[in-house]
């Protein structure tokens, strides 16, 4: 089963560079590592018959808001976190606050593989929404995003409008406005 | 009003409107020129107040994803009162503080859009959409004062953890989608209603992810750790306005998901949030009395408060849903207007909001120390003030439903908390001010007008609270 | 094997072939044009008139020494090269290059001039133009050189600067012609207005087209837009510090977008493979020609107009051409909507 092969490939290239983000001192490297998280989600995508969403994933996430990433990082221009404000003796840093939270995270994770592998009939509605061919048509795309979900997507201008008055106010130099 | 598919929206685009007209003023305002933006503000929220009371009792709905049942309308008339009372307050604090003025009342009021989009939000993606609109403006506010070290960490703090929270919230939707296949609330319900729990285990973590979305927001224990860094460096004005706007939408949605769309499995997400509840409301209590910082101390109060709330939502009978929109009405208002004296207080270079910052204030400002006396015995639950009403009718709805063990702690804990909440007023009336101290800023204009008008209701509901009980019960009455 | 496979096989080496070769031509269009511009030859010595002048310039740079700066990040040094290549090449797969042909009836079924056909080819190619940023700012940034950081940084504001009137000006001609596959745009595109006029849509976009054209130019980082090589402020950007073959991959992508760019333009705006006097199995050639006069306006535009400032490239491409182009997508979309009710 080829397809199945590539799925797993996909996915476990997903987690893996995921992982790396979290692990890299190197801010460069965790963004690159991202971008490369995100196109192997469009892989997946791809593979569940969606080339749109796929498309739209790599030139929203991967193509516009990790190049303002990358941007970020390169006008703060940090080679590395800087270890020393870590020190050893910074509370998250204790031992048992560490395991704590492993021992929750990992509970996180079996919880979820429990669920996951004794579900059944997952998406007991979803199905009922057609075939792949007209779910990922991007003509019953738009016309689904502009009318059962017409509110949440015009809620959203509002929500990036208050980003902006919010990133405008926090960015502005000091005395300025007022 | 005529009946027309948009009729549910119309109290959300009056503040809208207002928060578009506030950008535009302050987009064309000339360098020196004065402006009464919050009177903007204010307008749009009479606006969305007129509109409610014409939508009572008609369910309106839009989109299929808000409604304006009288759940909502009741918690929107909740949030337009807070609404109003910040930006009176704040029109003291902005001009004093020389916080931008425009930029201000704009994330103010796209809040207040935020918080009564969840309120009314029929879907699980709109109430996520409204939660990240109102936590983003809320964020901004927490840190709008770049000058002062402590609002720059509460704000940073609160936006991380708040994204972490946020993420789980999401987590808990994708898996409420890929169980059920849908997003509105009604069709989940009306999926799980026709399922039993060994059918989708899925849907029970997904419960818990959202409960932890939720949590976080109304500052439940465990998830209340950013609460006293963020209500203690935030603007004590921004601090009334998200313990209280915040916490009231937070609710809203809550009660509503889990008593509509998870009603199905209360037996199992009872138990869970009984355990957050007897933990809120302890660790709100005692860890409260050892604060010598009034807003930190009124941070964990707000904690202990949200506990109470849980109490009504555990409880889930009409007792319980009518008392928890009258204790959000009651709390709402008391909390706003502790922190607007704690605003109105300060100044520009001191905040003026530790215990000792109060000592003597009877003497200072009688009016003032009078007006703040009322609001603390109102939280602390003591007749005839509107939270002795809030609390009774929230014990007696879980009394009622069996839960003797949780009115008991209800009732302990709020004897405790008056313990607090009475140093306050001893501090005022029984020390001789410090010499050392500055005296009390004079307080004057709209924000004593403010302050007069919280008592009036403060006092209203608690010698009269039927008129407004009944319109709780006539509002739960509508969806559950 | 069936001969269509066979066939399909030959048109994607034949299409990276043909694109190779596009950037070595465009090397010595590009100093040609300009040397009869400014009134002297060009190259002349390599071959006769010079026209062997690439061939030269490619052995010499892998002659010469690999060199790396000290402090430079090994690893996205030498990633960044590679992806800029990658993503130039990787854009072109989806653009049809010529009409369907059995060629000459060797094959039962006719072959597609192109790589792949996709039903959001036009997408799919904005998407990997989009990835193609990364290998400059990457390249500015593992440099570890100012000159070259300040390349990096420029290149990613101005391309997300002019990704948005690029886009916008796209999805006017999405709506005319109510589909996202480039192929279908370009059938579309058959026929004639008014028995004389070819029923272009560069005739119901004109201000789509010219947009797009100057988001095309930015996007490709081609003068007047040249900010990330700058070569009077930063040397040469952000491939200052770069020698021998990496450093020649980043031309040679420059080169490969712009034909991209230029083939796309060709689909979207000028009819494809359409155009009198040839038949359909022909189209290709009036394809090469279109592409070929919009690549010697990019040479043309590069040495007769003079290098912005970089504050008026952004004022520009904010205050002018993005809120054109959306002004253009929305008359655009009323006039659909007006005509297809």
């Amino acid at each position: 089963m080829p397809e199945t092969l590539i799925f797993y490939a996909l996915s476990g290239f997903a987690i893996g560079a995921s992982a790396m983000v979290i692990g890299q001192r190197n801010p460069m490297y965790s963004v690159m590592m991202l971008i490369a998280s995100f196109g192997a989600l469009a892989g997946l995508y791809v593979q569940l018959d969606a080339p749109f969403v796929a498309v739209a994933q790599i030139i929203i996430y991967a193509g516009a808001i990790m190049v303002l990433f990358l941007f970020v990082v390169m006008l703060l221009n940090a080679p590395k976190e800087d270890g020393s404000e870590w020190d050893r003796s910074h509370p998250l840093r204790q031992p048992a606050v560490v395991r704590l939270g492993g021992l929750l995270a990992s509970l996180l994770v079996v919880q979820l593989g429990w669920a996951l592998l004794s579900a059944r009939g997952l998406g007991g509605g979803v199905a009922a929404f057609g075939d792949a061919e007209t779910v990922s048509s991007v003509r019953v795309l738009g016309r689904v995003l502009f009318s059962e979900y017409v509110f949440a997507f015009e809620a959203t201008s509002i929500l990036i409008l208050v980003a902006m008055v919010g990133a405008v106010v926090l960015a502005r130099r000091e005395g300025e406005g007022s | 009003m005529m009946d027309t598919p948009f009729n549910a929206v119309v109290p959300m685009l009056c503040v809208v409107f207002a928060a578009l007209a506030v950008m535009m003023a302050e987009a064309f305002r000339g360098r020196d020129e004065q402006m009464a933006l919050g009177g903007l503000g204010i307008v749009g929220l009479v606006g969305a107040a007129v509109s409610s009371m014409l939508l009572w009792n008609r369910n309106a709905s839009s989109f299929g994803v808000i409604v304006a049942d009288n759940f909502g309308l009741f918690v929107t008339m909740t949030l337009v009162i807070v609404g109003v009372l910040t930006i009176m307050f704040s029109s003291v604090v902005v001009r004093r503080d020389g916080l931008p003025a425009g930029e201000y009342y704009a994330l103010v009021l796209f809040a207040v859009v935020g918080m009564i989009m969840m309120a009314t939000a029929n879907d699980l993606l709109v109430i996520f959409i409204a939660l990240e609109i109102l936590s983003l403006a809320v964020y901004v506010l927490t840190g709008i004062r770049r000058d002062d070290p402590r609002a720059t960490e509460a704000a940073f703090k609160y936006f991380l953890l708040g994204a972490f929270s946020s993420a789980f919230f999401l987590y808990g939707i994708a898996f409420t989608y890929g169980v059920s296949g849908s997003t509105r609330l009604d069709r989940i319900g009306a999926f799980l209603a026709a399922q039993s729990m060994s059918d989708s285990p899925l849907i029970l973590v997904a419960i818990g992810m959202l409960l932890v979305g939720f949590a976080f927001k109304i500052s439940a224990v465990p998830f209340h750790m950013w609460t006293p860094d963020a209500y203690e460096g935030a603007p004590a004005v921004v601090t009334g306005f998200m313990s209280t706007g915040v916490k009231a939408a937070a609710f809203a949605a809550f009660t509503r998901v889990f008593l509509s769309a998870f009603e199905p499995f209360s037996v199992d997400w009872a138990p869970m949030i009984w355990i957050l509840a007897v933990a809120t409301m302890i660790l709100g209590t005692v860890v409260g009395v050892a604060q010598t910082n009034v807003k930190r101390m009124l941070a964990y109060s707000s904690i202990a408060h949200g506990g109470y709330l849980l109490v009504g939502l555990i409880a889930a009978n009409d007792v319980g849903k009518a008392a928890i929109l009258f204790y959000l009405l009651a709390y709402a208002v008391t909390n706003v207007a502790a922190f607007g004296v704690i605003a109105l207080l300060g100044t520009r270079d001191a905040a003026n909001d530790e215990l000792r910052d109060f000592s003597g204030l009877w003497h200072g400002r009688p009016a003032l120390a009078a007006l703040m006396t009322v609001c603390l015995l109102s939280l602390g639950g003591l007749p005839p003030t509107a939270g002795f009403i809030g609390k009774w009718y929230i014990f007696s709805a879980a009394v009622s439903a069996g839960y003797y063990g949780l009115a008991i702690i209800g009732v302990l804990t709020s004897v405790v908390s008056v313990f607090f909440y009475l140093r306050v007023v001893v501090m005022m009336y029984m020390e001789e001010r410090d010499p050392g101290l500055a005296a009390p800023a004079h307080v004057g204009g709209v924000g004593m007008v403010a302050l007069v008008a919280s008592i009036v209701v403060i006092f209203y509901l608690g010698v009269l609270p039927t008129r407004v009980l009944d319109l709780a019960a006539e509002s739960i009455s509508t969806i559950f | 094997m069936d001969l269509l496979l066979i066939a399909q096989l030959g048109v994607i080496g034949l299409t990276f072939f043909m694109l190779i070769n596009a950037s070595a031509i465009l090397v010595l269009a590009e100093r040609k044009i300009m040397g009869f511009m400014q009134q002297r030859y060009g190259p002349y010595l390599v071959g006769p008139h010079g026209m062997l002048q690439p061939f030269a310039d490619i052995i010499k740079l892998l002659m010469k020494e690999e060199l790396r700066p000290k402090g430079a990040d090994k690893w996205l040094f030498t990633l960044a090269p590679m992806l800029s290549i990658t993503a130039a090449f990787a854009a072109f797969a989806t653009v049809p290059w010529g009409a369907e042909t059995t060629l000459f009836g060797l094959l039962d079924e006719p072959v597609k001039l192109g790589v792949s056909d996709v039903n959001v080819g036009i997408l799919v190619v904005f998407a990997i133009t989009s990835m193609g940023v990364y290998g400059i700012v990457l390249a500015g940034w593992a440099s570890n050189s100012k000159y070259s950081l300040f390349g990096g940084l420029r290149a990613s504001a101005q391309m997300i600067s002019y990704e948005l009137s690029y886009a916008t000006s796209l999805a006017a001609v999405i709506l005319l012609a109510g589909s996202l596959s480039l192929r279908e745009v370009v059938d579309g595109q058959s026929g004639v207005w008014l028995g004389f006029i070819p029923s272009w849509y560069i005739f119901l976009q004109p201000v789509g087209f010219i947009i797009y054209m100057i988001a095309g130019v930015a996007e490709t980082n081609r003068a007047p837009f040249d900010f990330p090589e700058a070569e009077q402020e930063l040397v040469a950007g952000y491939n200052t510090e770069y020698s021998s073959v990496r450093f020649a991959l980043f031309p040679q992508a420059e080169y490969i977008n712009m034909t991209t760019m230029a083939a796309v333009a060709t689909d979207l705006y000028l009819g494809g493979w359409h155009g009198p006097f040839l038949p359909p199995e022909y189209g290709w050639i009036w394809f090469l020609l279109k592409v070929g006069a919009i690549l010697f306006t990019y040479i043309w535009v590069r040495w007769t107009v003079p290098r912005y400032r970089y504050d008026q490239l952004m004022r520009f491409g904010w205050k002018w051409l993005f809120p054109a182009s959306v002004i253009n997508l929305i008359v655009t979309a009323a006039l659909v909507l007006y005509f297809n009710a």
